[in-house]
């Protein structure tokens, strides 16, 4: 007889269940046991999540609303709450904080344009390129995969003795060999060094975008491109009518994780120009930990990341529904 | 499979897992309680990059506390930590409350970590325990903490900035002495500045070199980067000229290299050495010019030039007073092993080793006096500490005044690379912009 009662007393017969144990042990409910033991077995990766990834989350927006300066990192308990006080400095576009993030947010929004879609171009290009076998294919795509294997340090930091003005091997091609411009130029100081940061980022990242979309190409059967060549389609027409729309699922994803990685980049930036970032090649990632480490004001950085993952949550809230849409017109 | 929603028993249970896992954060954040130092025979010490790179550092340390373990049967972990790093490290410690026992900070930290209430405060009382304040030269524990408070560290290694010349660049250019005052300095510079060499190297893209120097021009102009009261003064007409002055050396007077705009790894050192630039003010480089190929012999060190007339106090100061500080963690369970550390290092004995195998100058009264610390470079350096060397702002808002006027004064730098004018107005912008950054 193995009848157990629920909380609310209803009294059930649980079907297929083991005989009836001798002695009385402790046994879940049985409401629990049909619609929430996967929740049960759930239960450790959500606590894990929770402390890896909300926790913090949540102790950051904390964060945003105190004043969390030098005077109070020893025991944030006694740090006062200033509401949005921190918000308030950080989007008044009139003052130098608010006016140096704005600019920023939009360096990083052009720099992220720039670098995902040449990285995308790039990986589909060369994954086009490598879709049909020939000789020595393994190792060109082992060999375009290589940027993306480099530890982000070491390769970044030859970039950085690359683009130097006085030995830089950039410079030595550009001036002393080709002679292309009149002067030296600078990369890691002024302006030029955006176009330093797109090329740096988009040799790291291309080869992901390679990688994805050789995969996908895989996908697609042969069949397809055998009948258009049939009906007379030329290359073009092949990418255009049949690989572009069969990797769409693909791209969907690709192109907003290069996005987000892009956007969020730290590690370029700051290995290429260290702390301080010039104007043009400042990216958001690198400003804020700049704005926090530079004032010791965690509350303001806060309040900048805070900032940071809204406008991050509503671009991948507004693109997974509209990209949904056409693939779905598409189909 | 598709997801239900969640029941509420288990919505609830996992809102109260997630409210009692942030208090947990919170309350592990607030410290206090943790194991830093380990038990009462173990002490933690984190050691700052004093030598070429970090491998110097521990050939030079590991015997040394090596002797501490033997004397007083407490056990040392320490690392090396490098300079990028090491600021970083304390502010974590300082917010996670697990840090070391005893650290080395660089001594115009002192008074902003002093304000974060996470080092162990130096009342006489504490002093006694290793042997009492007297000890120390005044103007080493003048970088110790804000005035009126108790010192936040112990002086450990003591620099100061000095002229180094390149004497075969000098003798080429049929030059006897090294320059006294700015403006001769420019004036050799622009006969050593040719084919491709320079009168000068400066490291422009150095937020923490810029703002020493900046703080050592704008004394000479009459000015002060904080008032009497504490309040940052960065863009004073003072400052503009200060930092102009310097910036100019590049922009205008062009005895710098351009490229010197993105030099950020010490590449001035290497540029004196190699003789393509005859000159830089750097803090105690000997050490540094022999490990890049040069004989004793090859450099010279003269006091930094003023204005006019001679290094002195006010307006002739040429110097920061430059240095490291020895702090012990406030959170540490074992004060007592920590004490015995900051006495041991700051002994007689390992003042004389340490310093000597650093290229430093002793903190210490009695070992600052010892015949063996007075090589032409130390002599130079002494008479600076001792004569015209003042302590940086010894205020809570310190490393932030570094990091802005050393950032604005690398974008002038950049923007003087690049060909554009460096004019007062222009400096007196990136200074109101340092300015207006600075906390209230």
């Amino acid at each position: 007889m193995t009848t157990t009662t629920t909380p609310s007393g209803v009294r059930r017969d649980g079907p297929g269940s083991a005989p009836p144990p001798r002695r009385r042990r402790f046994r879940l409910p049985d409401r629990i046991r049909r619609g929430g033991l996967p929740y049960l077995f759930l239960l450790p990766a959500l606590l894990l999540e929770l402390l890896v990834h909300i926790g913090p989350m949540l102790v950051g927006i904390l964060m945003s609303f105190k004043e969390l300066t030098q005077f109070y990192i020893r025991d944030w308990g006694r740090a006062p709450w200033v509401g949005l006080d921190n918000f308030r400095l950080t989007v008044d576009v009139n003052a130098p904080v608010g006016a140096a993030l704005l600019r920023s947010f939009a360096v990083t929004c052009a720099f992220t344009v720039l670098a995902v879609g040449l990285s995308w171009l790039l990986g589909a290009a060369a994954a086009i390129l490598t879709q049909d076998s020939f000789r020595g294919r393994g190792w060109l795509r082992a060999l375009f995969l290589t940027p993306y294997a480099l530890p982000a340090y070491a390769s970044v930091i030859v970039w950085a003795f690359m683009f130097q003005h006085d030995n830089g091997l950039v410079n030595h091609v550009v001036h002393d060999q080709l002679g292309l411009t009149g002067q030296r130029p600078f990369w890691l100081i002024g302006d030029n060094s955006f176009v330093a940061l797109v090329t740096v980022s988009v040799w790291r990242t291309w080869p992901f975008a390679f990688l994805i979309l050789t995969a996908g190409l895989q996908n697609i059967p042969r069949d397809l491109y055998e009948a258009s060549a049939i009906d007379g389609a030329g290359v073009w027409r092949q990418i255009r009518a049949i690989t572009l729309p069969s990797l769409a699922p693909i791209n969907q994803v690709l192109v907003l994780v290069l996005f987000l990685w892009t956007f969020n980049d730290f590690n370029v930036p700051y290995v290429l120009f260290g702390k301080s970032a010039p104007e043009a090649g400042d990216l958001i990632a690198v400003h804020i930990y700049q704005s926090s480490f530079v004032t010791w004001n965690f509350g303001t950085g806060s309040a900048m990341s805070v900032l940071l993952l809204l406008f991050l949550l509503l671009v991948t809230a507004v693109y997974l529904p509209v990209t949904a849409k056409w693939r779905g017109r598409d189909a | 499979m598709r997801i239900p929603h969640l029941s509420a028993p288990l919505r609830a249970t996992g809102a109260a897992t997630a409210a009692v896992l942030a208090l947990g954060l919170l309350a592990a954040c607030g410290g206090g309680d943790d194991d830093a130092g380990g038990g009462g025979k173990t002490i933690t010490y984190w050691a700052s990059n004093q030598g070429a790179d970090l491998s110097v550092d521990r050939k030079v340390l590991a015997p040394e506390i090596a002797k501490f373990e033997q004397q007083t049967g407490i056990k040392v972990k320490w690392e090396v930590v490098p300079w990028t790093d090491l600021l970083k490290r304390i502010l974590g410690a300082a917010t996670s409350g697990q840090g070391p026992d005893v650290l080395n900070i660089g001594n115009t930290w002192s008074a902003s970590l002093q304000a974060t209430g996470a080092l162990q405060e130096w009342d006489d009382a504490t002093f006694a325990k290793i042997g009492g304040r007297e000890r120390f030269l005044p103007s080493a524990l003048g970088s110790t903490g804000a005035q009126g408070k108790p010192p936040a560290a112990v002086p450990l290694y003591s620099l100061a900035y000095g002229l180094y010349y390149n004497k075969k660049r000098f003798a080429d250019a049929g030059i006897k002495k090294p320059p006294a005052t700015w403006s001769e300095l420019v004036e050799v510079s622009r006969k050593l500045t040719t084919g491709g060499k320079y009168g000068l190297a400066v490291e422009g893209a150095n937020n923490a070199e810029n703002a020493h120097h900046a703080f050592v021009f704008t004394k000479q102009h009459g000015g002060d980067f904080f008032d009497a009261a504490g309040k940052p003064t960065l863009d004073s007409p003072q400052a503009v000229a200060g930092v102009k002055q310097y910036v100019d050396f590049l922009a205008s007077q062009k005895i710098a290299a351009p490229g010197n705009a993105e030099y950020v790894q010490n590449e001035t050192i290497r540029d004196v050495a190699t003789g393509k630039a005859a000159m830089m003010v750097w803090q105690a480089a000997g050490r540094a010019l022999q490990e890049r190929g040069m004989k004793p012999d090859e450099y010279g060190v003269a006091p930094v030039p003023v204005q006019s007339g001679a290094p002195g106090s006010g307006a002739n100061v040429n110097s920061i007073v430059a240095g490291i500080n020895i702090a012990v963690f406030k959170n540490t369970r074992n004060l007592d092993g920590a004490l015995k550390f900051v006495q041991f290092m700051t002994g007689d004995a390992e003042q004389k080793a340490l310093n000597t195998a650093y290229g430093s100058m002793p903190p210490v009264k009695a070992v600052s006096e010892d015949p063996s610390f007075g090589t032409p470079e130390q002599a130079v350096l002494r008479k600076t500490l001792a004569e015209s060397a003042a302590p940086m702002p010894q205020v809570p808002n310190e490393s932030q005044f570094e990091e802005l006027v050393g950032t604005a004064m690398k974008k002038l730098f950049a923007d003087a690379a690049a060909g554009r004018q460096v004019t007062e107005e222009t400096v007196r912008q990136r200074l109101t912009e340092a300015q207006q950054q600075m906390p209230k």
